[in-house]
């Protein structure tokens, strides 16, 4: 909120005493809709074509990059109190945290719900 | 107010007028209903989780009667076992969700936090009404689940058990999903009011700890309960709608609901200790008469218990099928949480050595809480050891250590920090001898009940078990009678604290001799607190009380000015080239 | 939310009483904050917590979503191409525009533009209407298919859009509930009719009666309420395209009669451990026949649309799956003289079928749970900005007051941040 002098907003912004507002520039955030809908038309494109197993990383990059975006200027982070900021990147953390420990987990376990085909027919791999 | 023995400069806020008063200042049932005073909030609160805490009670003594004959005593004929089941989980349910969970946050935090901090109210009043109107709405489900066809699940709701039984799952779980909710807007409106809300002069180190341990509680109750909330949603969704998530028929993994529920649930036992030990940082200090010993070390240790709450989710799994490295991880990481507690408990101890302990009632239950919190919390590092666990492993070994830590710790911290502030809030003192007979009969009926209950366990006897082997026969009587006299301390507390509100004296603005700024207003505070945001000072520091004999009151005294000189100063000091 | 922001509209019960006050309060000051600014402060951290507990709300599904898709890659590749990624496209593109108009109305609020302000959430509201206008065809198209969580699933290529009665018959479903798959879509549209129908009516009332501030806030609501039409039929272009695409997929599928799928899958339905145990006997069975010359696959009708996939070279899950498959019909046909029991016939980790409710139900099911919760959430927004578009007409909001414009912004653009990783996530599998 303090940070004013990034504003180069039109003439109704004047910083009288005690405003705390931060009225982002319009061209500010045509361009950021600009970027976002210019990663989504690559994010679709990218689909088409093959790129192995860096499939799931090169989307989930593209989507971490609008998300970014998004946070950055739609929701004002880069001006605000970076109490929010740490406040909102936290939550990530704990959900990494939660993900992550639960998806390993469920990952070294899952041998031993699907039966080895190589010891049982494959109709009994059916229970996971 | 004039009394020879005082200093010149005592300062009492005295009593407040009628108007002022919080409690009669408006008058009708609407004003009650329609309140944003955090302060009738706080005491709504209260007179509802005492009332949760009543059927919770009523039936944790079935149980504990069912079980005084190894056949079942108390409940008969074909559908005994499945009674009983039903008893055990409404026992759990309504005790974790309804009385624990809000009990110290949202009654006695509400009234507190703000008074604690100088301020009018806490931040979003209308959200405050509202998580307590949730809380209603949750204890209606869970009231009308009770009454349609019950609840036999446990209250951990473990898949595929839930998505198969007959009972009431949806209506209860929506009623847990309601009161996350519920939690959610207090511990949201907590870390607002904390941050934005001090008073000028108060930094986060002088916060009363009470405040710190509130604060780590609603970090939790804000990251961890959203996830049961999904949690319960997609158990609703799997039982109407059979997604695939937990349930196995549908190519679903229970143990993945124990992850997702653990998640929160385990954090969730924070969510009850943490403002326990909030209140007991409190108590050790205003009854020995002694600043804190240690204040950032428990501050932080604070914070530290609620994030590493996170990372050992798993010890509650150790039986159900996780993968062995990600056991012994999180065997591990459980052993990391006895270092802040401990630091706790060493803190206060030191804090009472050399005191001038006053053995008032809220400082016995203070005592009583070390006493039983050291024992709850060393048996659960017996839980944590993943070899012990796997013999230990729902027992009553498990019963008796969780008991010890939510009843031994919450429970008797909840009711020490009443009989702490009930001068405060309803300005009534109460008898001191009762009192302290009523804790010394809880203390005795809580060991009577739950230490048989330790060595039942390790003997291999199961929980949630309807009947039992003959051989548990005399452990399993000596523990039911302790129940009995534990519900009869209980129910002796509350009717002193009832009997005080009819005939008790008025209390004075600071009876104990309390530094933190709730003993700065009157009792009971008028309802806008603090004319002004008060002077703040070290929370802790209490050289300026002294004992008012006469009118038998703490009362604060004006701190020696020794800066000012004096003689009147020259006209132009020294230095500046005055004459000497 | 509503709570959130409301808090902070207007003066409670306790600031008309004077308790030696000596502020003088505006009216949208709240009796217990000093400044404006420690009101603004308050309610975004408030809000930003709020956020964050939104956050871990979706994490749990997310982490849901990672296990499987981990464990059944195939099945999330393969069920993938059910959804339209046309209409998930545009949907991301509705939802981006709606939050620089949201942005722009929080811009709007700050410089006391009041005329934009209310314009720029009318199109913000407009967008979420279309939003929830092209889902509901997206829903109601998969729902009339059968493609459904596993307790409901009766999706089969061969006859992809059962009438109510075969439901009934085949699939065992109430005849009420047959009827509403069928024709899911008007059941959504209904409220959303009422609703514009509700709407239109006030507007009548309003300029009837000449009342000039209802008049002014019923006149952007009905545009709101008639875009969800706007995006139904935006959704039906763009659906109708897309059958063209699964046409194809369903002649290159459906060489099987309809009678013999339809008992296969009503087995599914019933009981899919027992179907699983007969597909299993029958290419067991199989393999004993001396010479069988045509052996049926276990894979399904779907054997050619698998084969289709998998002739991409990442489409890994699915090659294994052809590849047992050929090895099946090998030992089937006793051309190779191999022990079945030791050959390896299966796909490691992978039942032998995809298209069951057991493997493609669970992803409906994440799938359902995912928009699903988000789209009560632009229900929830639409409620909030409603709520926010009369204010707007009333001119509440001013350089110290703009912060409900800033939080429900902010709660905006966390759905549709949600929404930039449930698209890729969810549409662009392959």
């Amino acid at each position: 909120m303090s940070d004013h002098g990034h504003s180069t907003a039109d003439s109704h912004d004047g910083h009288a005493e005690g405003d705390f507002a931060h009225p982002l520039p319009l061209p500010m955030l045509f361009g950021v809709f600009g970027a976002l809908v210019f990663l989504t038309i690559v994010t679709v494109a990218q689909a088409n074509y093959d790129l192995g197993s860096f499939d799931i990383a090169v989307v989930m990059f593209i989507a971490t990059i609008k998300a970014v975006l998004v946070g950055l200027f739609f929701m004002h982070l880069a001006f605000d109190k970076p109490f929010n900021l740490i406040v909102f990147l936290s939550s990530f953390v704990f959900v990494a945290l939660f993900v992550i420990i639960t998806l390993s987990d469920a990952n070294m376990t899952s041998e031993a719900f699907e039966n080895n085909p190589n010891d049982a027919p494959p109709a009994a791999a059916a229970e996971m | 107010m004039s009394n020879a023995t005082l200093p010149a400069g005592a300062r009492d806020p005295g009593y407040p007028t009628e108007r002022e008063n919080y409690l009669t200042n408006s008058s009708g049932i609407l004003s009650w209903m329609f309140t944003l005073d955090h302060k009738r909030i706080g005491l709504m609160y209260l007179i509802g989780v005492m009332s949760a805490f009543a059927v919770g009670g009523l039936l944790a003594l079935a149980i504990r009667l069912h079980l005084l004959d190894p056949n079942g005593w108390m409940f008969s004929g074909a559908e005994a076992n499945n009674i009983y089941n039903q008893v055990f989980t409404l026992h759990g349910a309504i005790m974790v969700f309804l009385f624990i969970i809000p009990s110290i946050p949202a009654a006695l935090g509400n009234f507190l936090v703000p008074v604690m901090l100088g301020a009018k109210d806490v931040g979003f009043p209308r959200l405050n009404l509202s998580s307590f109107y949730l809380w209603v709405f949750g204890a209606l489900f869970f009231v009308t689940a009770l009454f349609s066809s019950g609840l036999d699940t446990g209250w951990t709701f473990y898949t595929p058990y839930s998505t198969t039984t007959d009972t009431s799952v949806i209506l209860a779980t929506l009623g847990a999903f309601i009161l996350g909710f519920s939690s959610i807007f207090t511990g949201l409106n907590f870390i607002v009011t904390i941050n934005t809300m001090r008073p000028p002069g108060m930094t986060w180190f002088k916060m009363p700890l009470f405040l710190w341990a509130t604060y780590a509680t609603s970090i939790i109750q804000v990251l961890a309960t959203p996830v049961l909330g999904i949690t319960l949603l997609l158990l609703i969704a799997e039982r109407t709608m059979h997604i695939g998530i937990f349930d196995p028929e549908f190519n679903g993994d229970p143990v993945t609901y124990q992850h997702f529920f653990w998640f929160y649930s385990h954090p969730a036992v924070y969510i009850m200790i943490l403002p326990a030990f909030g209140i007991i940082s409190e108590l050790i200090s205003v009854h020995s008469h002694k600043h804190i010993f240690g204040y950032r070390f428990i501050a932080y240790s604070s914070i530290a218990i609620a994030l590493l709450g996170f990372l050992v989710w798993g010890h509650h799994m150790f039986t159900a099928g996780m993968s062995s490295l990600t056991t012994i991880v999180f065997s591990a990481l459980t052993f990391t949480v006895s270092v802040p507690s401990a630091i706790k408990v060493f803190n206060w101890l030191a804090t009472m050595y050399k005191g001038s302990i006053s053995l008032t009632t809220p400082m016995c239950y203070a005592i009583s809480f070390i006493f039983l919190f050291t024992i709850g919390g060393l048996t659960g590092l017996f839980l944590g050891t993943l070899a012990t666990d796997l013999h230990l492993h729902d027992t009553y070994f498990v019963v008796a250590h969780f008991h010890y830590v939510m009843v031994g710790g919450t429970l008797i911290a909840f009711l020490g920090g009443v009989f702490h502030w009930w001068p405060k809030m309803v300005g009534k003192l109460y008898n001191e001898t009762h009192g302290r007979i009523a804790a010394l009969l809880v203390f005795l009926g809580f060991n009577g009940t739950f230490l048989p209950q330790f060595v039942l366990g390790s003997r291999g006897m199961p929980r949630r078990y309807a009947t039992y082997d003959p051989e548990f026969a005399f452990l399993h009587q000596l523990s039911t009678f302790g129940a009995l006299l534990l519900g009869v301390g209980l129910l002796y507390a509350f009717v002193v604290l009832m009997v005080s509100l009819v005939k008790g004296r008025r209390a004075p603005a600071n009876p104990w001799g309390g530094v933190t700024l709730e003993w700065q207003c009157t009792s009971p505070p008028p309802y806008y607190n603090f004319e002004r945001p008060p002077v703040v000072g070290d929370p802790y520091d209490f050289h300026n009380l002294e004992w008012d004999a006469e009118n038998e009151r703490y009362v604060t005294t004006e701190p020696e000015r020794k800066l000012v000189p004096e003689s009147t100063p020259e006209e132009v000091p020294v230095h500046a080239g005055g004459q000497k | 939310m509503a709570t959130i922001d409301s808090v902070t509209t207007s003066t409670d019960a306790h600031a008309d009483d004077s308790h030696g006050h000596d502020h003088d309060h505006p009216s949208w000051l709240a009796h217990h904050f000093d400044t404006p600014e420690q009101q603004f402060d308050s309610g975004k951290l408030g809000i930003w917590l709020f956020l964050v507990t939104e956050i871990l709300f979706f994490s749990g599904m997310f982490c849901a979503y990672a296990i499987f898709r981990m464990l059944r890659p195939e099945v999330f590749e393969g069920c993938s191409q059910f959804l339209n990624t046309k209409l998930g496209a545009i949907n991301t593109g509705v939802l981006l525009f709606s939050s620089l108009t949201m942005a722009w109305a929080v811009r709007c609020s700050q410089t006391e533009e009041h005329k934009k302000l209310v314009a720029l959430i009318a199109t913000t509201l407009s967008c979420a209407m279309v939003f929830l206008g092209v889902k509901s065809i997206e829903y109601s198209h998969k729902w009339g298919m059968g493609l459904l969580p596993p307790g409901s699933y009766f999706y089969s290529a061969a006859n992809e859009h059962p009438t109510a009665q075969q439901l009934v018959e085949i699939h065992g479903f109430s005849e009420s509930m047959a009827y509403f798959l069928t024709n899911s879509l008007y059941f959504i549209c209904a409220p959303f009719a009422l609703v514009a129908v509700a709407v239109l009516v006030w507007l009548i009332v309003a300029k009837v009666s000449g009342n000039a501030f209802q008049y002014a806030c019923a006149k952007p609501l009905l545009v709101v309420a008639l875009s969800f039409f706007g995006g139904v039929g935006l959704g039906m272009i763009l659906e109708s395209g897309g059958e063209h695409h699964e046409g194809e997929h369903v002649a290159a599928a459906g060489d099987h009669s309809d009678a013999e799928h339809g008992e296969h899958s009503g087995d599914d339905h019933g009981d899919s451990g027992h179907s699983h145990s007969i597909a299993s006997d029958h290419s067991e069975a199989s393999a004993d026949e001396d010479g069988a010359t045509m052996v049926e696959s276990p894979l399904g009708d779907d054997y050619a649309a698998v084969k289709l996939l998998a002739e991409n070279e990442t489409n890994t899950g699915l090659k294994d799956l052809v590849a047992a498959e050929r090895t099946q019909q090998s030992i089937a046909t006793g051309k190779v003289l191999t022990d079945p029991a030791a050959s390896d016939v299966g796909i490691s980790t992978v039942e032998s079928e995809v298209n069951t409710p057991r493997q493609a139900g669970v992803f409906f099911g994440i799938y359902y749970c995912m928009t699903g919760v988000h789209a009560i959430h632009i229900l929830a927004g639409i409620g909030v900005l409603v709520w926010l578009l009369i204010r707007a007409v009333r001119q509440d909001f001013n350089r110290q007051y703009f912060g409900p414009v800033d939080y429900v912004g902010l709660y905006w653009h966390l759905v549709d941040l949600i929404w930039i990783y449930l698209f890729p996530l969810l549409y662009l599998i392959r």
